[in-house]
């Protein structure tokens, strides 16, 4: 192999259109912090709903879709994040707000032990060992008397309506307290939410990323050249957990009412949040976007319709993953060739060569 | 005496866990696939005996008998059209595949049976006890435990002595090799799956006689089976027995000390015999 | 018409084409060998042949059947074995049972049996219940040989049988070809050991880069043209 003399390569990741873009997310964020002045409660509500469970999904997404950690026990995290904040404020007496990083927090420390244990399984086991660490963590929680065992408690009054921030927003915006707690969410979720993308756009970016990329692909191969798929995939699970913990806290903060069936539901936060990623498109940022707001539509239309609704919910992500496993945004890329969040590294410039040789010998 | 007792019904309650596992042990051993919907398809099954005792008037053995040959027919099915399609390098479609269709069992039986539980009535057999030694073991329980053993004498024998065992195991090895003998993989697949579903249904039968069900029992018939077949080492079917058998006295000295313990106690024995030995109980010699 | 042949065969693996409009026949009755350097595109050709790699169904026709576009368990029910390159015995079974796979896909009888296979290479009696893969490399070519013959083919192909073998096994080896002729069997070999291939072979093709650059009987092909279809003319 020779090199080319002139060597005017360059690797790049951004594209015009996602620089383009960039401009415009900045645009929807602002637009999206002000929605409280201009929309209806019901419709901040519902894009607290949309951005929780796109971090939700963000997160999934990057332990499936990057790492190849297939986790049907994420609601082990929404969980431990939702009681630890529950704990916080009833046990502590801790503001909500401050209360929700303690969820964070929490579902990183569970990350640990439960990472030692589950990532002994191997490929689709993995899958079973997360979803019996997180009946675990549900049965034990609901052996929790100071928080209602079994049948659950509820925040106290006092603290939601005294919550950080709410005092500011009455007084100077003229809310009223419990329409001041439902900005506060929305603003921490919408906050949390661009702060996931950010993080996970970041990481891919990265070394890790790469890496990440490497280990995905062949994972043999990727150690040969140095990268340490465990420590990797390690960081990844520990890192998703934390970003769980802080989306369930937040979550019940904005719920107020929490019991152990509800916050380790495997449907709630693990199903719904698959079949948004799946729908989507896996394995990429824009997939659990479209995903999201797709779930969104279905569940408003279709969920009076009750166990007709998920049937249908999951013959829809049978299908998809059957005919067109990268999902809505992959259909679109497929035709437009458009990426929003660019993460492969394009070689640009010098003489591109098609290889001319490979494939198995015989 | 207490105790033996309560060890005795924990070993019989582990034949009924080996019965749900060793379906899921027999399709992952020959072609890698976790089912996620395995205990779903458990509950499907003992609806389908229960609709046949119902319409039919049947005594639920029969009806089992009956039921069998349908569902293999849906296993075969379900893995010919769907699951064959998932199989491949990456473990993502058939698990997700699975997982949505756990979903679309279970609110299937619920739009056609409603939340309520049922249960598969046997008679006088249901109280029937015998003694046996120093204890006494219930009828029901016993032929349970009879039939897991049976189960799984009949599986080894099929695997070991039989020219369809062969090329489970070939298949299973090496599946364009075992093409150029003449084997059809995907054939092979929906063999094995339909085989599972009649172990399932033998399952099914013994789940609707030994207790209350409802639609949504199914996931946790699935990490109990899973639970035994890692305890026991994957690909041993013995091995999984004995799984069963360990979540089952887990369970039931859990549930004797304090009835709310009784799942978690099964699921903290599973997590020490993990650490202890990662590989299982019998881990098989190649893999 | 011949009993095998393919029209103008080609192949890919994604991007790269590994057969350019192949063209080979074999007559009942008769041992083809084919020769090639490593990534002439042999290993390719018998994969195709068998049904492992697929390709338009007129490409090849077997007994007037156009079996271009068969699965390989079709291919072999019809009469065409293969004894894969690396021997591919199954792990999880006996020397026995991987003898006994080979006539799963089996209709009707034929001179092979496991006592026949076993009056011709007697060692596998002995070892009949050690798994395949605990043998030595010759003795586990044995077993791959009889697991095809166990179909009782009309057409064997053996690809590469003596690659990674010392030359008194690859000896033993080739005895049994003769024998299996005489059942009536049409053979083809693939080879990178030129000597054995034309000491067997009623017919030779070479092969390179995917082409065949060379055909004949082994008495009439001279060392030299030999040499250029193999290497290359420059070479």
């Amino acid at each position: 192999m020779t090199m080319p003399a002139q060597t005017d390569w360059s690797v790049e990741t951004k594209t015009r259109t996602s620089t383009l873009f960039l401009g415009v997310a900045v645009v929807v964020v602002i637009v999206a912090a002000f929605a409280p002045f201009y929309a209806s409660r019901s419709l901040i509500q519902d894009l607290f709903f949309i951005l929780t469970m796109l971090v939700l999904a963000q997160g999934w997404n990057l332990l499936a879709g990057y790492a190849g950690l297939v986790s049907v026990g994420q609601q082990a995290f929404v969980g431990i994040g939702a009681y630890a904040m529950f704990s916080g404020v009833i046990l502590l007496e801790l503001d909500p707000v401050v209360s929700i990083l303690l969820g964070g927090i929490a579902a990183a420390l569970l990350a640990i032990p439960a990472a030692f244990f589950t990532f002994r399984l191997q490929g689709a086991y993995f899958a079973i060992g997360t979803w019996v660490v997180a009946e675990i963590v549900r049965l034990l929680v609901a052996q929790w008397k100071m928080l209602g065992g079994g049948t659950g408690t509820s925040l106290p009054r006092s603290a939601s309506r005294e919550m950080f921030g709410i005092e500011f927003l009455k007084d100077t915006f003229g809310f009223k307290t419990s329409a001041a707690a439902d900005v506060v969410t929305y603003w921490l979720a919408l906050a949390l939410a661009v702060a996931t993308i950010g993080v996970v756009y970041w990481l891919l970016r990265s070394r890790q990323g790469l890496g990440l990329a490497a280990v995905r692909d062949n994972q043999n191969a990727a150690r040969s050249v140095g990268v340490d798929a465990q420590r990797i995939k390690a960081i990844v699970y520990l890192s998703t957990a934390f970003i769980t913990g802080l989306a369930g806290a937040l979550i019940y903060v904005q719920k107020a009412r929490i019991s152990p069936d509800a916050a380790f539901s495997v449907l709630d936060w693990t199903a719904y949040v698959i079949f948004i990623v799946v729908i989507g498109g896996i394995g990429t940022i824009e997939g659990p976007i479209i995903g999201v707001l797709v779930f969104f539509a279905l569940q408003n239309t279709l969920s009076g319709y009750g166990s007709w609704y998920l049937l249908v919910l999951g013959l829809l992500g049978i299908l998809i993953m059957l005919f067109a496993p990268r999902g809505l945004w992959g259909l679109f890329t497929d035709r437009t060739g458009i990426e929003l969040f660019p993460i492969r590294r394009r070689l640009t410039g010098g003489p591109l060569k098609k290889s001319s040789k490979g494939g198995p010998h015989g | 005496m207490i105790w033996l007792d309560t060890i005795v019904q924990g070993v019989l309650l582990g034949g009924l866990y080996a019965l749900f596992a060793a379906g899921l042990s027999l399709v992952f051993g020959i072609m890698r696939l976790v089912n996620l919907a395995h205990g779903d398809l458990i509950v499907m099954a003992a609806y389908l005996i229960l609709v046949l005792v119902t319409l039919l008037g049947l005594d639920p053995f029969v009806a089992a008998l009956i039921a069998a040959p349908i569902l293999f027919g849906i296993g075969w099915l379900l893995q010919m059209h769907v699951l064959n399609r998932t199989l491949g390098t990456d473990i993502l479609p058939p698990l997700l595949v699975t997982f949505g269709l756990s979903i679309v069992i279970q609110n299937a039986l619920l739009e056609g049976f409603s939340a309520d539980s049922q249960r598969l009535s046997v008679g006088p057999l249901e109280t029937a006890s015998l003694p046996l030694g120093p204890v006494t073991v219930g009828v029901m329980p016993l032929l349970t435990f009879l039939s897991a053993i049976l189960v799984i004498v009949a599986l080894n024998q099929l695997f070991y002595r039989t020219s369809l065992g062969r090329a489970f195991r070939a298949t299973s090895d090496d599946a364009t090799t075992a093409s150029l003998m003449g084997i059809r993989p995907q054939n092979i697949f929906a063999t094995a799956t339909g085989i599972a579903m009649v172990v399932v249904t033998i399952a099914a039968l013994y789940l609707g006689t030994r207790a209350n069900f409802d639609p949504t029992i199914g996931p946790a018939r699935l990490i109990y089976a899973f639970e035994a077949v890692i305890i026991g080492g994957l690909g041993s079917l013995w091995g999984t027995l004995a799984g069963g058998i360990i979540i089952g006295v887990a369970q039931t000295l859990g549930a004797a000390i304090n009835p709310e313990w009784q799942i978690l106690a099964g699921h903290i024995a599973f997590v020490i015999v993990l650490l202890l030995k990662p590989r299982g109980l019998f881990p098989r010699a190649v893999d | 018409m011949a009993l095998l042949q393919t029209q103008n065969l080609t192949a890919h693996y994604g991007d790269f084409q590994a057969l350019f409009g192949v063209d080979i026949r074999l007559e009942e009755g008769e041992t083809v060998a084919i020769i090639g350097a490593n990534g002439a595109g042999k290993t390719t050709l018998m994969r195709s042949i068998a049904g492992v790699l697929k390709n338009q169904a007129e490409a090849i026709t077997f007994d007037a059947d156009k079996i271009g576009a068969s699965h390989a368990a079709d291919v072999l029910q019809k009469g065409i074995a293969m004894v894969p390159e690396g021997r591919k015995l199954f792990p999880s079974l006996s020397v026995e049972e991987n003898l006994l796979i080979g006539a799963y896909g089996r209709k009707g009888n034929g001179p092979w049996t496991l006592e026949t296979i076993y009056q011709m290479f007697p060692v596998l009696q002995e070892r009949r219940n050690n798994p395949g893969t605990a043998l030595s490399g010759g003795q586990q070519q044995m077993v791959a040989i009889g697991r095809a013959l166990m179909s009782n083919p009309r057409v064997l192909l053996c690809d590469e049988i003596s690659l990674g073998l010392a030359p008194v096994i690859i000896k033993d080896i080739y005895a049994a070809l003769p024998k299996i002729k005489e059942t009536g069997t049409s053979i083809v070999v693939v080879e990178q050991d030129i000597g054995q291939a034309l000491k067997v072979a009623d017919r030779v093709y070479c092969m390179m880069e995917g082409r065949i650059t060379l055909e004949g009987s082994p008495s009439d092909l001279s060392r030299d043209a030999i040499h250029n279809a193999y290497f290359g003319a420059s070479a």
